[in-house]
């Protein structure tokens, strides 16, 4: 009777040593993987890295630039992306208050709206392009800051309805009870309480879509449009980080290849100072949610 | 209001889908005493509480039939305006439910929300229901901390002095203390008999002995329906219905 008892323990820790190999390499692989990534670019942004990419525009030469910076791509991605995220929150966050405070659980309209939100959610970027083209003809605008933020912000807004979302439903009941019974209004308890306590999946949502919208290339293709200055106004076009990486990838010259890198370079440490400085804020916004 | 009946429960039915919780519930809440509602879990003790304030009205599938008069008015009737009702009345719910914000603004929220704007009418209100409710002392240094890092105790009377600020008539308590350690029950207990002189207090219950120290009318639900209610002394010595005997010597629960 011994014995195959001990043998099946003895295959059980077999089965539990292999999965936890199993376990630590595929996170070793996930940061092995960003590692690579980061370093590879890194590399082979060096020739082209220098205090003048970040602080000017592009000095002819070689039709994308030999000389002078990056600095039009760098402005006109932040333009965008921080314009298209103030417009998607400002979309978001009735529509995510409007699904937890207006409608119940098991609502009909609340269902389907977060199925609309998922498949929208689901759409490839290039797609968002193309609709936001044609959107842009329709108003009679050209290629412009203000169509690439239109564009990006419908880009951005289902991520951000959906990460909000997932947060705000964890909000108890009983939260919205105790606000309730003190003879709030469920606007104001929606504001004053619901906003508060979900504030670390508001930011959370926030800084997903930021990331998903200043990295997007296909939506600001058609809509944004490409220009060696910094965007003056919102009419004028807008140069982006994405799109100076693919056009400058594209081109046979090894300098401008280069400089490809060093913008991909650029875009890289920028979400990486934006997650960062999430992070931070994260910290004083979690400080009164109620667990 | 005095001597007065503040909440008058006439023929009140209540339906989740179609399961009715409460039935033909028929009962008047005696001002300026405490009133507590016994019966064992699941009987309908929360929904009929919950039904004085219209908690219900978020509620999915929950339907009420029947009136609840308040001060003269039926808070059910189609014209009454949801948040006055609840501003007369200050809620103790089982867990303790702070909001996400700090000690001083839990107490201020309910003020302000009703139109309090200055800053010193303000200070005095949260100092003076934070005294009330017993919490000053502990609190009056770290008013700007984060009302979720005081203790389980702490918090059920940060929402006793939430909800006193509202200034209401009634105070609603649904097993208020049933998350708390003995001493902090305790401490609740004697602040709701310090309140009754000014306030009408109705308390849920499932445990016997804090009705016994507190109860001065006493009404025992059984299966959603009222099936005896009156002066606590009378009801516990000579309990008329052979429910609420079996219930009080523990035959069920």
């Amino acid at each position: 009777m011994k014995a195959p008892a001990d043998s099946r323990i003895a295959r059980r820790k077999r089965t539990d040593v292999f999965f936890r190999v199993l376990a630590t390499a595929s996170a070793a692989a996930v940061l092995l993987s960003l590692l690579l990534i980061l370093g590879t670019i890194l590399w082979k942004s060096v020739p082209a890295l220098s205090l003048s990419m970040l602080t000017q525009t592009p000095k002819g030469g070689f039709y994308l630039g030999k000389e002078g910076g990056i600095l039009n791509a760098i402005a006109g991605s932040l333009y965008l992306a921080l314009g298209a995220t103030v417009l998607a929150l400002l979309l978001s966050l009735p529509i995510v208050l409007y699904l937890n405070v207006y409608k119940g659980r098991a609502s009909k309209t609340a269902v389907w709206t977060r199925f609309f939100l998922d498949v929208l959610w689901g759409v490839p970027s290039i797609v968002y392009g193309a609709f936001g083209f044609v959107i842009m003809l329709a108003l009679g605008l050209r290629a412009s800051l203000l169509a690439g933020i239109l564009t990006v912000a419908l880009l951005e807004f289902p991520i951000m309805s959906r990460a909000i979302d997932e947060v705000m439903r964890l909000v108890p009941r009983e939260l919205k009870d105790a606000s309730a019974s003190l003879g709030a209004t469920r606007f104001e308890t929606a504001l004053k309480v619901m906003v508060r306590q979900s504030a670390p999946g508001i930011l959370t949502g926030v800084l997903l879509a930021f990331g998903r919208g200043i990295g997007d290339a296909a939506s600001v293709l058609f809509t944004a449009g490409f220009t060696d200055r910094v965007p003056a106004s919102l009419a004028d076009p807008a140069a982006t980080l994405p799109l100076a990486i693919f056009f400058q990838l594209g081109t046979p010259f090894p300098e401008v290849q280069q400089r490809a890198y060093a913008s991909a370079a650029v875009l890289t440490l920028i979400i990486l100072i934006i997650s960062l400085a999430g992070r931070a804020m994260s910290r004083k916004v979690t400080r009164h949610v109620v667990k | 209001m005095n001597g007065a009946t503040p909440i008058s429960i006439r023929n009140l039915n209540v339906y989740y889908g179609d399961l009715q919780v409460l039935r033909d519930v028929n009962l008047d809440i005696p001002a300026r005493q405490i009133t507590v509602i016994i019966g064992p879990s699941g009987c309908g003790k929360t929904t009929l509480l919950k039904s004085l304030n219209r908690l219900l009205d978020g509620t999915e599938g929950a339907r009420v039939r029947g009136e609840v008069v308040l001060d003269g008015e039926d808070i059910y009737a189609p014209r009454t305006e949801v948040t006055r009702i609840r501003k007369k009345m200050g809620l103790l719910s089982q867990k303790p439910q702070v909001l996400p914000m700090s000690i001083y603004e839990n107490v201020a929220y309910g003020p302000r929300i009703h139109g309090l704007r200055s800053r010193k009418d303000l200070d005095l209100r949260v100092e003076h229901y934070l005294r009330v409710a017993g919490l000053w002392d502990e609190v009056k240094d770290r008013l700007r901390e984060p009302a979720s890092v005081l203790s389980v105790g702490q918090q059920q009377r940060l929402c006793l002095a939430r909800g006193l600020a509202v200034e209401p008539e009634i105070i609603l308590g649904d097993e208020p203390t049933s998350a708390l350690d003995p001493q902090s029950s305790q401490n609740v207990e004697r602040r709701l008999l310090e309140l009754k002189r000014e306030y009408t207090v109705v308390v849920v219950t499932h445990i016997l002995r804090q009705a016994r120290r507190i109860a001065d009318h006493l009404a025992f639900l059984y299966l959603g329906e009222l099936v005896e209610h009156g002066p606590a002394a009378d009801l516990f010595a000579n309990p008329r219905d052979p429910r609420t005997r079996a219930y009080l010597t523990g035959e069920i629960s």
